[in-house]
């Protein structure tokens, strides 16, 4: 096959400027384009919307409660009178920070694991992915907001725990895209001349996998923004009144009829977000050829 | 075939008790037990101490595996932490609206999703499929919460037409809960008619692709029927796994959905037992739901098995 051997010959470039490259592949994508568009807007708010936001968050004004959008509070104030359109340009850090710690964690754990497991087989793999069978019958949020609440809902413990559980089904993913690779004439040839499996997988199987897992890993953090945001309109991620998306959704939720802007604002903030990151994740997909329709929905 | 059956029954059992495990030994590994949950942190050792006696929570936990599990098989998962009611019957009214929130989005979704999916893949990169396809990532990526607030922004507050809440208690018949229940079911129908109709369209494309259906179009079989004798029957098999999983997700994980609706489910008996460290409630919920996700896999599997030849002699391996 003709396309392989130009992907062989394309992982042997630097790793940089082989992503530079597929970045810029992903930019001349519509998909691609919008949703590298909205993740940088996103990111550069998430850097610098502490000197860019017009109020502290966290000022309380008694006399404008709930007011409505004006020249000084282009998108009101909330239930405390605090700047809507302060607490919704900070609102996303928090995820941002959790989930772009927790990703690379997810992706090293579970893919090391999977490709590991691809490789060795035997009663191990057996073992460990009956033990990934029983942890992905586990209903969805739910181990999550048992470990929050019993544990604390600091970063410390979001960041661990969402890595631990979205490692999972990473472990899966990694250990078929290994089996595809395994079974292939240079693998064999370097279990001919004696390496370890541990030389193995960093010389043979690692290169050949990583596509699939990048597209895993970008697909992956959308999830885990939204499941993030999910945590925290259910009371169970950043505590107040450090600002969140999920959280003041579900705070302005209660007074929605009377002011619909306060929870427009981190609606729209959140989705697009998580849509630029999915767009991404797909455009990453059509460019490195890799069919993500076709993977299992777990 | 009997082999490939048995062991897929054999794994189920596996995966299942496996389950049991870990729900077991993550309660046990964290900290605090339900004594703690309902003493608070101020109990002095002594209350706590006959707390635990009474509870059984101080005999080894191997032992104590053994009781919850074999309690569990038969339905009987204990009481609640306050001592006095019935898990399993509370369980069993919220899986009874669960199951109602579930009949709702399935009915109207299942169709739905394999039609747009059987338009979208059969018209592939034309405007129909641009725009089922565009429509399903915004019905997959923005969050539930989101499109629920949507909806009621416009049709509960703007236009009147529909419940914001469910104000319906948990016990009420089934009938009770029919105007109230369906903004919920809504959201859930949109986010799953986005998954099965991605799969369904994918499945489409590829099969329309094959050989067979080449073969038949140059052997001059019209059009429709290429579509519905030769491809649809082979390109909707997959589409039962991808059922089975919402169906596992719809009875399981819709906590969200049943929190914004105030929908007495089974997800919103989740997040209270949570809420009110109601550990062997949680332990009931998380294991029944596991053991119908288990179940209904299966369940799928055996019927793409039945109606698939192919897969019953190929030596099919769990990948």
């Amino acid at each position: 096959m003709s396309g392989m051997s130009v992907q062989q010959m394309d992982v042997r470039k630097p790793l940089f400027r082989r992503w530079l490259g597929i970045l810029f592949e992903v930019a001349r994508l519509p998909s691609g384009m919008v949703g590298l568009f909205l993740v940088g807007a996103h990111l550069f708010f998430a850097i610098f919307s502490p000197w860019l936001a017009p109020y502290d968050y966290k000022a309380l004004d008694s006399g404008l409660i709930l007011g409505l959008p004006t020249a000084e509070h282009w998108l009101g104030t909330d239930h405390l009178g605090r700047d809507v359109l302060s607490r919704m340009m900070l609102g996303g850090r928090e995820a941002l920070l959790v989930c772009a710690m927790a990703i690379p964690i997810t992706m090293i754990w579970g893919g090391l694991t999977g490709v590991y497991l691809g490789l060795r087989g035997g009663w191990a793999d057996e073992v460990v992915m009956r033990l990934v069978d029983a942890f992905l019958a586990l209903p969805g949020i739910l181990p999550l907001m048992v470990f929050v609440a019993v544990l604390g809902n600091g970063n410390e413990v979001l960041t661990p725990t969402l890595a631990f559980f979205f490692g999972i089904p990473v472990i899966r993913v990694a250990r078929a895209a290994t089996h595809d690779v395994v079974a292939r004439d240079f693998v064999l040839a370097s279990r001919a001349r004696g390496h370890s499996r541990l030389s193995i997988m960093r010389r043979e199987l690692l290169p050949n996998v990583f596509d699939v897992l990048m597209v895993e890993g970008a697909m992956r953090l959308s999830w885990m923004l939204l499941t993030f945001s999910s945590l925290s309109f259910l009371g169970f991620g950043v505590s107040p009144p450090t600002p969140d998306w999920g959280q003041s959704i579900s705070e302005a939720r209660v007074y929605m009829s009377l002011a619909p802007w306060g929870v427009l604002g981190p609606m729209i903030a959140l989705s697009t977000l998580i849509i630029g990151v999915n767009l991404t994740a797909d455009a990453l997909a059509k460019t490195l050829g890799i069919d993500r329709s076709k993977k299992a929905v777990v | 075939m009997i082999e490939m059956l048995l062991r897929r029954l054999v794994l189920g059992f596996v995966t299942v008790w496996l389950v049991s495990v870990i729900i077991f030994a993550g309660v046990e590994l964290l900290p605090g037990d339900a004594c703690t949950a309902v003493l608070e942190r101020d109990a002095q050792g002594k209350v706590l101490e006959t707390c635990r006696e009474e509870l059984g929570l101080n005999r080894p936990a191997i032992q104590r595996y053994f009781s919850w599990a074999a309690g569990a098989i038969q339905g009987d998962f204990g009481v609640s932490v306050d001592g006095i009611t019935s898990i399993s019957s509370q369980v069993g009214l919220r899986v009874k609206n669960s199951m109602l929130l579930a009949a709702g989005a399935l009915s109207v979704g299942v169709p739905l999703s394999i039609f747009l999916g059987v338009i979208a893949g059969l018209w592939r990169d034309r405007f129909v499929d641009i725009v089922v396809s565009t429509t399903a990532i915004f019905a997959m990526t923005i969050p539930e919460f989101v499109s629920a607030t949507i909806l009621v922004l416009i049709f509960s507050i703007g236009l009147g037409w529909l419940p914001a809440v469910v104000l319906t208690p948990a016990d009420a018949p089934a009938l009770e809960f029919f105007p109230e229940f369906v903004p919920a079911s809504i959201v859930l129908t949109l986010v799953m008619v986005a998954h099965i109709m991605r799969m369904v369209r994918s499945s489409v494309i590829e099969v329309m692709a094959g050989d067979y259906v080449q073969m038949a179009t140059l052997k001059g079989v019209p059009y429709w029927r290429i579509v519905f004798r030769h491809a649809l029957p082979s390109a909707l098999l997959p589409a039962i796994n991808v059922v089975a999983l919402t169906v596992a997700w719809l009875l399981g994980g819709v906590v969200v959905v049943e929190v914004v609706f105030n929908y007495p489910g089974l997800g919103r008996m989740a997040i209270d037992a949570i809420s009110d460290r109601d550990l062997p409630v949680i332990q009931a919920l998380v294991m029944l739901v596991a053991a119908v996700y288990v179940g209904v896999n299966l369940l799928a599997d055996l019927m793409t098995m039945f109606l698939n030849p192919r897969l019953r002699t190929l030596h099919m391996r769990s990948k």
